[in-house]
């Protein structure tokens, strides 16, 4: 690392000439930058100009700072990921008004989120370097290479847009003004997000295609109604140092508890063996069938465990699915299972593929009420006392049960799963075991 | 000591072994669980996570945070995969280090968004435009999701690329069990250790000489007049159109990869002196084939297996080597023959079968038996 010494540099910009057609508002914007830098005598290593796809995409290559040369559009995403990974860095994104179409969503984003980063849109009106196409910003009426006939699309309001979503700093100017270079020091200087809508002339297609001029800047802003100057100057927490002062609190959060489990009983299983349970969403079927295979690792085995559901996660079907093995499991797909457990119509219906191809050597566990199955299965009821457990338990308490009518590995061990459950679920959750192996055991 | 936990919880672990403090990421089924565990876990470690307004700006904000000193990594599925692709291209171009994950589900477009399948295999390696090499990792088991996930972070650094781990639906969520010596490897160290920094880089942050050796990466903040471009560049990164400079960058990208594609290759072979079929899979799919391989083995048939955990570049050398010793290949994957075309170009003398499946389901291991007959 170089001495930490800062200092103040005459001019932010090195030796290149500009590359911009003569007039083009370009280049007296730069200088309006140049003068904004060197008045807040910033350390060049510590401003980054993030520029994308455009004329104004050329402009970084002119500055002694470093820069960012990125994707049409996308400049502000890239500013984004420098201010957060590096809040102490000054980062100002130099776009167009192409940039500024393609990439609207990234700057409404970058407002809302009051990110720390300054925009300067260089708002010509046209896409200059491809050949005179309207963009976004393009006035109604105006002739360009892409209409011909006049612009039928209104033009955004950039300002209005950021500052209607949480911009701190937003101002619209023109190339031509005296304060610009002030103007661009203040949106730098707020900690905020700060925006500075541009306008200018692109004297190589705009211009000479509506015969343009500086005048007609301020009357096109007088037909829109768009207004100029200092629109917005509210202060608000930027978000890189939010985050990181929330961030510092939950530093010191205890970490969560580890999940690793240390294998304590005996199973009693030396096969694979695939245990479907299908029910209904809400019933906690997945929660049930999670602290089964719980059990069963702590009971020494190698358990597998998936749930499907669909995308609408409280209604309609629930189906949980576990593979449980003496040794790991390194396919968990079940195609006929060797148990199943149903506990709705919903569960049901979605199992009937499954109940159709399980053999006679499988067994099927229902809770009373479900009907005729049709499955070559051995069909046996289950019913856990629903007394002293809530609803939501009902699926743990089958579950429970199931595992004790098929003893692959002991009650213990399901009832050391559940009093490994967090806070507020451990007491129900032992509830539900209980009366589940009760179930299970009683005679039939 | 055993955990029960799934891909996307692995790689978390991983990416935090392995020293990640930036991720943006946006929510997609079936990557989501990686942006939240990220999300959750970055405060903590004084890191910092984001979620992003779509995959272009996810990618976005971790090349800017790469390009700054952070260890950064991104996670989506297909369809965020097809956003996010252009910005690849800028990673390449610009010589990031960045990992990206892709979750597969079954596609084209929104496809099956809770159903499994492996059909971004040829998307990852050929998704932007140019066509220059990247590397992708593909784990197949819950433990290497966060081996290889530390690895790519590795390779990454090493080679100034984005680094691809490619799982799928069903490994990233389905939820097993792993031994914790899995995960006994003890992290990385801290960000500022990293060997990759150096701070005369300002200057010429770029070196495309030798062709295959990588420049040391400078950031954001360490020096004045770092520059960074996505168009062609001499080695200050000014833009050029200069022939013979921008021949020399483009053969360096190239070069840097292809010429280490030794240093890259990672397979598991399973063989069998006696065998005269090899299965070849990778990811979710590879599990099936090792279950696959222990039951015939039973059945005292015999088979040799090879799993790829780095599909690109191809292992080329551990194919040619494992090819030596059979007559016929089956190659087993989630598509319709992405990767058989790889093999089948090394193979010219083998009979190649494809075992295939796009239905949203897994391949069995009885098809992988099946195929044996």
């Amino acid at each position: 690392m170089s001495p930490t010494t800062i200092t103040p540099l005459g001019t932010f910009r090195n030796q290149t000439p500009y590359p911009f057609c003569p007039g083009c508002g370009h280049g007296p914007i730069l200088d309006r930058l140049n003068e904004a830098l060197g008045r807040l005598e910033l350390d060049p290593r510590q401003v980054v100009l993030v520029s994308d796809i455009g004329c104004s995409g050329l402009s970084d290559q002119y500055f002694l700072t470093s820069a960012f040369h990125g994707l049409h559009g996308r400049s502000v995403t890239y500013a984004s990921g420098i201010k957060l990974a590096r809040p102490e860095l000054t980062v100002i994104v130099l776009m167009g008004d192409g940039g500024t179409g393609i990439g609207g969503h990234h700057l409404i984003s970058a407002a809302r989120r009051n990110l720390g980063i300054t925009v300067l849109v260089f708002n010509n009106f046209n896409f200059g370097m491809t050949g005179g196409q309207h963009s976004a910003t393009t006035p109604l009426g105006a002739v360009t290479a892409t209409t011909p006939m006049g612009n039928l699309e209104r033009p955004l309001d950039v300002c209005a847009t950021v500052a209607a979503n949480g911009a701190a700093y937003v101002c619209r100017a023109t190339s031509f003004d005296g304060d610009l270079a002030e103007r661009i020091a203040d949106g730098i200087r707020r900690p905020g997000f700060a925006l500075l809508d541009v306008w200018e002339l692109c004297t190589a297609y705009f211009l000479p295609a509506n015969r343009w001029s500086k005048k007609s800047l301020h009357e096109t802003l007088d037909e829109l109604g768009f207004a100029i100057g200092v629109i917005r100057d509210q202060p608000a927490p930027e978000l890189a140092a939010a985050y990181r002062e929330l961030a510092a609190a939950t530093r010191e959060a205890p970490a969560p508890a580890t999940e690793a489990i240390e294998p304590r009983f005996e199973a009693r299983l030396d096969r694979r063996v695939s245990v479907v349970v299908a029910g209904s969403a809400g019933e906690k079927i997945g929660s049930a069938v999670r602290l089964a295979a719980r059990a069963a690792v702590l009971s020494g085995l190698w358990a597998a465990e998936r749930s499907d559901y669909p995308v609408t996660v409280k209604s309609g079907y629930s189906l949980s699915e576990l593979v449980l093995g003496p040794g790991p499991i390194e396919y968990a797909g079940v195609d006929r299972p060797d148990v199943l457990g149903l506990l709705s119509a919903d569960g049901a219906r979605r199992a009937r593929p499954l109940l159709e191809r399980m053999t006679e050597e499988s067994r099927v566990f229902a809770l009373p009420g479900l009907g005729a199955l049709e499955t070559r299965a051995a069909v046996e009821e289950l019913a856990p006392a629903s007394a002293g457990i809530g609803k939501t338990s009902t699926a743990l308490a089958f579950v429970a049960a199931l595992f004790n009518r098929l003893a692959y590995f002991p009650d213990v061990a399901l009832a050391a799963a559940a009093d490994d459950l967090p806070g507020p679920y451990r007491e129900p959750g032992r509830r539900a075991v209980a009366a589940g192996l009760e179930a299970g055991r009683a005679p039939r | 000591m055993r955990h029960l936990t799934d891909g996307s919880t692995s790689i978390v672990r991983g990416a935090l072994a392995a020293g990640c403090d930036f991720f943006a990421g946006y929510p997609i089924t079936p990557a989501s669980g990686i942006l939240m565990g990220m999300l959750r876990e970055l405060p903590r470690t004084g890191g910092v996570g984001i979620q992003a307004e779509d995959e272009i700006a996810a990618i976005g904000m971790c090349i800017g945070a790469a390009m700054s000193g952070a260890r950064a990594m991104t996670a989506t599925s297909g369809p965020g995969m097809s956003l996010l692709s252009e910005n690849v291209g800028l990673a390449i171009m610009g010589e990031v280090p960045l990992v990206i994950v892709d979750v597969q589900r079954l596609g084209p477009a929104t496809g099956g968004a809770t159903t499994v399948g492996q059909g971004d295999v040829q998307f990852v390696r050929w998704g932007t435009s140019g066509g220059y090499p990247i590397i992708a990792l593909a784990p197949s088991s819950i433990g290497e999701c966060y081996t290889l996930t530390r690895r790519a972070f590795e390779l990454a650094a090493r080679f100034r690329v984005p680094v691809f781990v490619l799982i799928d639906k069903e490994l990233g969520n389905t939820r097993n069990t792993v031994d914790a010596r899995a995960f006994a490897e003890p992290s990385a160290g801290p960000r500022n250790a990293d060997p990759i920094r150096e701070h005369d880089g300002a200057a010429r942050p770029y070196r495309f000489e030798p062709p295959g050796e990588v420049p040391p990466l400078t950031c954001y903040g360490d020096v004045a007049g770092l520059r960074f471009t996505g168009s062609t560049h001499d080695e200050r990164a000014f833009i050029t159109k200069d022939p013979a400079t921008v021949d020399r960058l483009n053969r360096h990208l190239a070069a840097k990869i292809d010429l280490h594609a030794h240093e890259l290759e990672l397979t598991e072979a399973d063989l069998d002196p006696e065998a005269e079929t090899l299965f070849v899979s990778y990811g979710v799919t590879a599990g099936a084939m090792r279950e696959a391989v222990r039951q015939a083995r039973e059945l005292e048939l015999e088979v040799s297996a090879l799993t790829i955990q780095s599909l690109w570049p191809v292992p080329e050398a551990a194919l040619r080597r494992v090819l030596g010793g059979v007559r016929r290949v089956v190659v087993a994957e989630l598509n319709l023959g992405q990767y058989r075309r790889e093999v089948e170009r090394l193979a010219r003398d083998h009979e190649v079968v494809g075992l295939h499946r796009v239905d949203g389901g897994l391949i069995a291991p009885e098809r992988f038996l099946e195929a044996l007959q």
